[in-house]
């Protein structure tokens, strides 16, 4: 009696397609390229500011083209998908254990989103949003 | 209303089926198979086996979740066959081996890898210091029971292999029940082996070949969690390697 | 004694979770407000002489600092991984090109903000 194993191979490019789990974690992975563009944005954002007012302001002109606009919302729920899924799995990292319990996962996520909507809500009110 | 949990229920099962001794390639066979909706999956299988095919070849022991041996691919899901009950699958189920694993004939799937990596990462008590009779035993309160235990649970059925993506891309990847075992150990109070269990863990083919994708704590079937595990060796691995580089500036 | 086979990822996976953590509670504020910018209503601190002033000073130095270090380090590395998970298995030239991008960046960062 011969043993021949035979090895199941996978899609080196086409693993992810198979399970929809797989195809959330690729949209979670995907998310750094929208939020690293975004980043080299701010970045020539910085740039300008740096150089003078005139730089600056057509930074900001630029911004109102519609290609940005575009960008902006994509940008925004790639980005809006991520914080969501970085926040649901945050408490597995670090687990607070109190006596016997631990902390619930749901807690310590909760605890994650209401931290992003006061930071938010304070940078929008820092920024000037809700107004003077 | 009827209460239809005896009747018979005709069920195809398609499933992927590989003889070394004849076959280039695995083939998918299917069967239809007279079963009591109330069986699970293994029932079925141990039927046709019984009266129709006694050729098909699987995995399987206590048929009660608590081995680990009847893990296998049904309907593209790793599950543990005695776990998947056959009223919540409508129409052709597709079984097939364990994915990630080479097939040794049918559905059961070569394992040493797995048992190597096991091996590997020491999942055994450790003393920190050697211990005589007369100290009596270890005490351990039920807080640092706690720190531990849901990693214990583990049957070692490796769904959790099939289930991760980077180990099927990358098979030198310890993966997460072995590394899970090695945390579950380093968690224990009784234990001072962490440092050995270090040396393989916190290497590139241990815990940072993962990515959390998280699927290993889904399929998980004794909710070991070990996604939560690798997330915490991480965790401790580089606090680790700041205080190692750290003390050694120190010591310059 | 043999040389230990531990891994330096830590490295870059602590900057990973500490900008991953960032980016997931300050990023998307962040786009709103230059999306409201894009769409005409520029908010009052995106002004020129606010922006500017705001720069200039020590903290405003280190808050642009730490976001933009932190981001471009947390999502280099998550893109190196992405790569890898699309079949691009060269992981040594792929890291060595999103890193590169990520220290430019960095750097650049604190030409500029030496500028304000």
């Amino acid at each position: 009696m011969s043993r021949r194993p035979y090895v199941q191979e996978v899609s080196r490019t086409a693993w992810f397609f198979k399970r929809p789990r797989y195809m959330r974690y690729m949209a979670r992975e995907v998310t750094c390229i929208f939020i690293g563009i975004y980043t080299l944005i701010l970045l020539v954002g910085l740039a300008r500011l740096s150089e003078s007012q005139v730089d600056y302001e057509a930074f900001l002109a630029a911004l109102r083209q519609p290609s940005s606009i575009l960008f902006h919302v994509l940008a925004l729920a790639f980005s809006l998908y991520n914080s969501f899924t970085w926040f649901n799995v945050a408490p597995k990292a670090l687990p607070i254990q109190i006596g016997e319990e631990f902390m619930p996962d749901s807690v310590v996520a909760g605890g994650h989103y209401l931290i992003w909507v006061a930071l938010s809500l304070f940078i929008l009110y820092w920024a000037g949003v809700f107004g003077s | 209303m009827s209460d239809n949990r005896l009747e018979v229920r005709q069920v195809e099962l398609e499933i992927l089926r590989y003889n070394p001794e004849t076959d280039e390639e695995p083939r998918f066979q299917t069967y239809t198979v007279p079963c009591v909706n109330e069986w699970c999956v293994l029932d079925a299988l141990n039927h046709l086996k019984d009266n129709l095919d006694p050729t098909l070849a699987f995995r399987w022991s206590c048929h009660m979740q608590v081995c680990g041996s009847c893990g296998m691919m049904i309907n593209g899901e790793p599950k543990l066959a005695c776990k998947a009950m056959l009223r919540d699958y409508e129409g052709m189920i597709r079984i097939e081996p364990l994915a990630h694993f080479p097939i040794e004939r049918d559905l059961v799937s070569v394992a040493d890898d797995f048992m190597a990596k096991l091996k590997r990462v020491k999942p055994y008590l450790i003393p920190g210091q050697p211990r005589t009779l007369e100290e009596g035993e270890y005490k351990q309160t039920p807080e640092q029971l706690q720190r531990y235990r849901k990693y214990a649970m583990c049957i070692n059925c490796m769904l959790c292999y099939a289930a991760c993506p980077e180990y099927g891309l990358t098979p030198k990847f310890i993966g997460p029940a072995a590394i899970s075992l090695a945390h579950r150990y380093n968690q224990d109070s009784r234990d001072g082996g962490r440092d050995e269990r270090q040396e393989e863990i916190a290497t590139t083919e241990g815990v940072w070949e993962c990515t959390f994708v998280g699927a290993c704590s889904d399929v998980c079937p004794k909710h070991v969690d070990p996604a939560s595990a690798l997330q915490q060796v991480k965790v401790a691995s580089t606090v680790d390697w700041y205080l190692e580089h750290f003390m050694s500036w120190v010591k310059k | 004694m043999t040389k230990s086979k531990k891994s330096n990822k830590p490295i870059i996976w602590g900057t990973f979770a500490a900008g991953g953590e960032l980016v997931s509670l300050v990023t998307p504020v962040l786009i709103l407000l230059t999306l409201l910018a894009a769409a005409g209503h520029v908010p009052a601190m995106l002004g020129y002489a606010n922006l500017h002033a705001f720069a200039a000073g020590w903290f405003g130095k280190l808050a642009i600092f730490v976001v933009l270090f932190l981001s471009l380090w947390s999502q280099a590395h998550r893109l190196r991984i992405t790569f890898y998970d699309f079949g691009m298995r060269a992981d040594t030239l792929v890291a060595f090109g999103v890193y590169l991008i990520a220290a430019i960046g960095s750097l650049a960062t604190v030409m500029y903000l030496a500028r304000i």
